[in-house]
């Protein structure tokens, strides 16, 4: 079903989202993927899966007050919702669950 | 200082994105941007770019509004009740619009169904994509362009029909097919063409009765078209019958069966005949006489023959093309006193098409389509000015109704869509008019303009309609777009909160122009009109250098012409008569080439072939000599001929009387004459021409009898030479014109030019007028108060008309300083450059008609101020 499961970069984002808290709008959630995973992302890529989620129901947005920064225009700010919150929380769960089943020998002598 | 992105490409994504997401991407991009900067204002410049590029996603680019024009559907009663609400609180200018759309569009309609018209032509053959016809160029070791000629030899249809691929049919045909037919006591002389039996492979003409495949096959059967079938016949059958005819004789042919009854050539056939000659009557003839064959099977008898093919299906027209091509250069190299070369035309290029020589019928250049064309949008464009200039003169009146429209939800393109619907509403009501007027012009077009032989009706067809609105709709936008978008451009906030603050007098500058523009036209057309009047009159009143009053030409059309003439010399109207054998000074040409001693010097001249009388009769002025001693009998050698100066100094005689008594050799081997008479040059060619070296030769080809006439009942006299020529000559009409008539009709074009340019110009004037009208009055209503106090204060009525008049007739003075040296230029150098005898234009014929508008723009403007300036200032300052 569409909606219940997320993609890999899709999850990214939600958790830099989250983890941003009231500061997270488009650039600086660029800026946070890059500074955490060093991967460097296009504006592009981001908006649009922003746009993504949204229709999803998994973050929810609002707009903030006018900014210099911006030439005068207002930040659009994102927040997990719970949907979205619950599908991390479940992404975790099965992640765990499948670390928990593996033996500790598979990462012996890494 | 903070640097922005450039506006321009910001405009870009304002434009495609959705709102909804628009100011999140701006805002994105702007930060970028920011950071972009310290790599270089135009490297962020262009990051920015690229970004707005790549940002074009699905999810970015707005919907479609369908909704929005949903709407604008659904308001289309609410602005059809505005329109028709509006329209009629301003009688005056919706009747100003209305007229000068209509007066315009009339013409628009003319050529509309004129084009549609020329353009159907030949559409109606079958095969009409594959049909082609062998065009020629015939270059002579003297002329050095050639001909093009739509004629080509009897030689080519044959090669071209032994074995060459690519060609399915081919008919070959030759013009120049008159017959007199007898049945009983009916004869009926018919013109037409000789086909081979391969005629109704080709085209789709109908027959009605008779094989298509074998009725032009044998020799001496000929097709005769319905409407001759019903003169001659009544409802009885012909086909099968044999008549005696007359008028081919040369042929052997006296003897006609009628193979078969076709139905009358349509309207818009480029060919039209009454009769078709089965071609084998010709070739019978041809192949009995050694000395007769030239015509037949020479490889340069270009003159007479038409070839008309199918192209195979599957084949290109280039392949027939490309034999064409090596059958000129294979028979070229045979001879070398010309060249020819071929080339195929498609039967629906035919009309309108090429400047050709020798069509078989009637014909049409695209340069006159053009012309036309050209010259009903000027018209157009001069009426739609009116629109646009008063509806955005009134513009104010609407912009309460566009700030209202806007503040309850209208977008800028619902305003605009309003206008326009209402400028197209206005048009289609002209459209209506324009019909009416048209009906009333159209008679005057055909007989006008169009070749006598034409057959154009310009009838209605139902697909016309279908023109006629798409053209309104194209008008009614053209002329509705300017102001639509003025309105569409309002402000609410502002038109609303003040309305006197709101600019009244915009687009003053545009106004001025287009009324410039019209004037111009307008002065420019009266002009035109004024120049080729005069030209008109100037060459019907050209002294020629003899007298054609009160002279009657009778046109022969036997070999009587002794028996006629003595009978009409028993008239006591008739006071002398003389035979010519084509009446000079009205286009026709007679050609001829004479040596003198040298043998290679001979020396093209226009001749006429007369009688003894003939000089007196026209009172020619001789310088030396006299006319002919006396008159050859039928088919006696010529002897004698008359020069005119022009030909006695080419030969290089000094003195006139120094020619009398030698002798000009005729073309090649024809008969010496002795020049027995020298007379004044006289303008024997039109008067568009130079007058060439000229000869009387005393031959007895004579084809016309000239009457020199004195009576005063000419319908009586007409009644008397008519029924002496009936016992003469029982089977053609009796033909006579006074030689003036003919002069005039020589120059029928003139008259058709001054006749077209004069309504145009009438239709120019008229139109700027009523915008005139119509801006006087706008102008005077706005400027009421302003008149009304300046009154008070003291102003005369002098003063406030100049005062209101001042600014249009200065447009007027602007219209003239363009109209008069560029009309001048254009007459002068262009269109009377190739005229050899023209007037010289001054003053009067340039300022005549300039003044004219003047008068008439005083007066339109006049009345208006005039009225206003009387106007009491109580009555208009009471209510203030």
């Amino acid at each position: 079903m569409k909606g219940t499961n997320i993609g890999e970069f899709e999850e990214i984002v939600l958790l830099t989202i989250a983890s941003l808290m009231d500061e997270a709008y488009s650039v600086n959630i660029v800026d946070e993927i890059k500074r955490v995973t060093g991967r460097s992302t296009k504006l592009g890529v981001v908006h649009a899966v922003l746009n993504r989620l949204e229709e999803k129901g998994m973050i929810s947005s609002e707009l903030g007050e006018p900014t210099k920064e911006r030439g005068g225009r207002r930040k659009r700010f994102f927040s997990v919702s719970n949907a979205g919150k619950k599908s991390l929380l479940k992404t975790r769960e099965q992640r765990n669950q499948l670390w928990d089943s593996i033996p500790d020998i598979v990462f012996k002598g890494i | 200082m903070e640097q922005n992105p450039p506006k321009w490409l910001s405009r870009i994504l304002q434009w495609y994105c959705r709102p909804e997401i628009l100011e999140d991407l701006q805002g994105d991009l702007f930060e970028y941007y920011q950071r972009n900067l310290n790599r270089g204002k135009r490297m962020a410049d262009l990051i920015y770019l690229v970004d707005i590029i790549k940002f074009c996603r699905i999810y970015t680019i707005r919907k479609p509004k369908l909704i929005g024009q949903m709407n604008f559907f659904s308001m289309f009663r609410n602005y059809f009740l505005t329109s028709v609400r509006s329209m009629s609180r301003s009688k005056l200018f919706t009747s100003i619009n209305i007229v000068g759309l209509a007066i315009s569009m009339s013409v628009g309609i003319l050529m509309i169904t004129y084009i549609s018209e020329v353009l159907s032509f030949d559409t109606f053959h079958e095969k009409k994509d594959r049909i082609y016809r062998v065009l020629t160029n015939y270059q002579g070791v003297n002329n050095d362009e050639g001909f093009d000629l739509a004629s080509t030899s009897i030689f080519i249809g044959n090669k071209l029909k032994d074995d060459y691929t690519g060609v399915e049919n081919l008919v070959i045909l030759r013009r120049n097919l008159s017959l007199d037919l007898t049945h009983g006591d009916h004869v009926i002389s018919a013109q037409g063409l000789w086909a081979t039996e391969e005629f109704f492979k080709v085209f789709s003409f109908d027959l009605i009765s008779g094989d298509p495949v074998t009725a032009l096959s044998e020799p001496n059967s000929i097709i005769i078209t319905e409407s001759v079938a019903k003169k001659m016949f009544k409802d009885q059958n012909p086909v099968g019958l044999t008549l005696e005819v007359a008028g081919q004789e040369r042929y052997n042919f006296t003897n006609a069966k009628i193979s078969g009854v076709v139905k009358d050539p349509p309207g818009n056939s480029h060919m039209d005949f009454e009769i078709l000659g089965s071609f084998s009557t010709l070739e019978k003839y041809a192949t009995g006489l050694e000395e007769e064959q030239h015509f037949y099977n020479s490889y340069n008898s270009v003159w007479m023959n038409y070839v008309y093919l199918v192209v195979t299906e599957g084949h290109e027209a280039l392949t027939v093309q490309g034999h064409l091509d090596q059958i000129a250069s294979e028979e070229g190299e045979n001879y070398d006193r010309f060249a020819i070369k071929y080339e195929l035309e498609n039967i629906k290029d035919i009309m309108p098409g090429r400047d050709l020589s020798n069509q078989i019928g009637q014909s049409m250049e695209w340069e006159m389509i053009y012309i036309f064309v050209a010259l009903t949008l000027v018209v157009i464009i001069s009426a739609g000015f009116n629109y646009t200039n008063l509806s955005i003169a009134r513009s104010l009146r609407r912009a309460r109704e566009v700030g209202i429209r806007k503040i309850v939800g209208a977008g800028k393109w619902h305003v605009f869509g309003q206008f326009i619907f209402e400028a197209i509403l206005i048009s289609l009501i002209a459209l209506v008019i324009a019909y009416g007027v048209f009906t009333l012009i159209k008679p005057e077009f055909i007989d006008l303009i169009l070749d006598q032989q034409s057959s154009i009706q310009l009838d209605f067809q139902w697909v016309h309609l279908v023109y006629f609105v798409v053209f309104a709709v194209l008008v009614g936008f053209t002329a509705g777009f300017l102001p639509s978008l003025v309105l569409s451009k309002l402000k609410a906030i502002s038109v609303l909160k003040d309305a006197g603050k709101f600019k009244l007098l915009r687009g003053v500058n545009l106004r001025r122009v287009l009324i410039i523009v019209q004037f111009t036209l307008s002065m420019g057309f009266i002009i035109a009109a004024t120049i080729s009047y005069r030209q008109y009159e100037y060459a019907l009143n050209f002294d020629l250098g003899f007298k054609t009053d009160n002279i009657l030409n009778v046109q022969l059309k036997g070999e009587y012409d002794e028996l006629l003439m003595n009978k009409y010399a028993q008239l006591p109207e008739v006071q002398q008569i003389s035979r010519s054998g084509m009446v000079p000074s009205t286009g026709e040409v007679w050609g001829e080439t004479v040596k003198y001693k040298d043998p290679f010097d001979s020396v093209d001249i226009h001749i006429n072939n007369v009688d003894k009388a003939y000089l007196e009769v026209h009172d020619f002025e001789f310088l030396a000599g006299g006319t002919f001693p006396f008159d050859i009998k039928k088919d006696e050698e010529p002897q004698f001929m008359i020069i005119n100066e022009h030909l006695l100094n080419r030969f290089g005689f000094s003195n006139p009387n120094d020619a009398i008594g030698e002798s000009l050799k005729l073309s090649d081997g024809g008969n010496s004459l002795k020049i027995v008479g020298v007379v004044k040059d006289f303008q024997h060619l039109k008067i568009t021409d130079e007058l060439q070296s000229f000869a009387f030769i005393q031959d007895d080809y004579l084809r016309v009898l000239n009457l020199q006439v004195n009576t005063s009942d000419l319908v009586g006299l007409m009644n008397k030479l008519e029924t002496i020529w009936r016992e003469v000559d029982s089977v053609h009409p009796f033909e006579a014109k006074f030689y003036n008539d003919q002069i005039q009709e020589a120059y029928q074009e003139y008259n058709a030019y001054y006749k077209v340019i004069g309504f145009l110009a009438f239709l120019t004037i008229s139109i700027a007028a009523l915008g005139l009208l119509g801006m006087a009055v706008f102008t005077t209503e706005t400027r009421l108060k302003e008149i009304s106090i300046r009154k008070v204060m003291g102003a005369s009525e002098r003063n406030l008309v100049l005062l209101l008049s001042r600014g249009f007739l200065l447009m007027m003075v602007v219209s003239a300083v363009i109209a008069i040296p560029i009309t001048y230029y254009l007459f002068d150098s262009v269109v009377l450059a190739g005229v050899a005898n023209r007037i010289t234009f001054g003053a009067v014929e340039l300022f005549l008609g300039v003044i004219l508008i003047f008068i008439l723009g005083a007066i339109t403007i006049g009345w208006q101020t005039f009225k206003a300036a009387r106007a009491n200032p109580a009555d208009l300052l009471r209510n203030e």
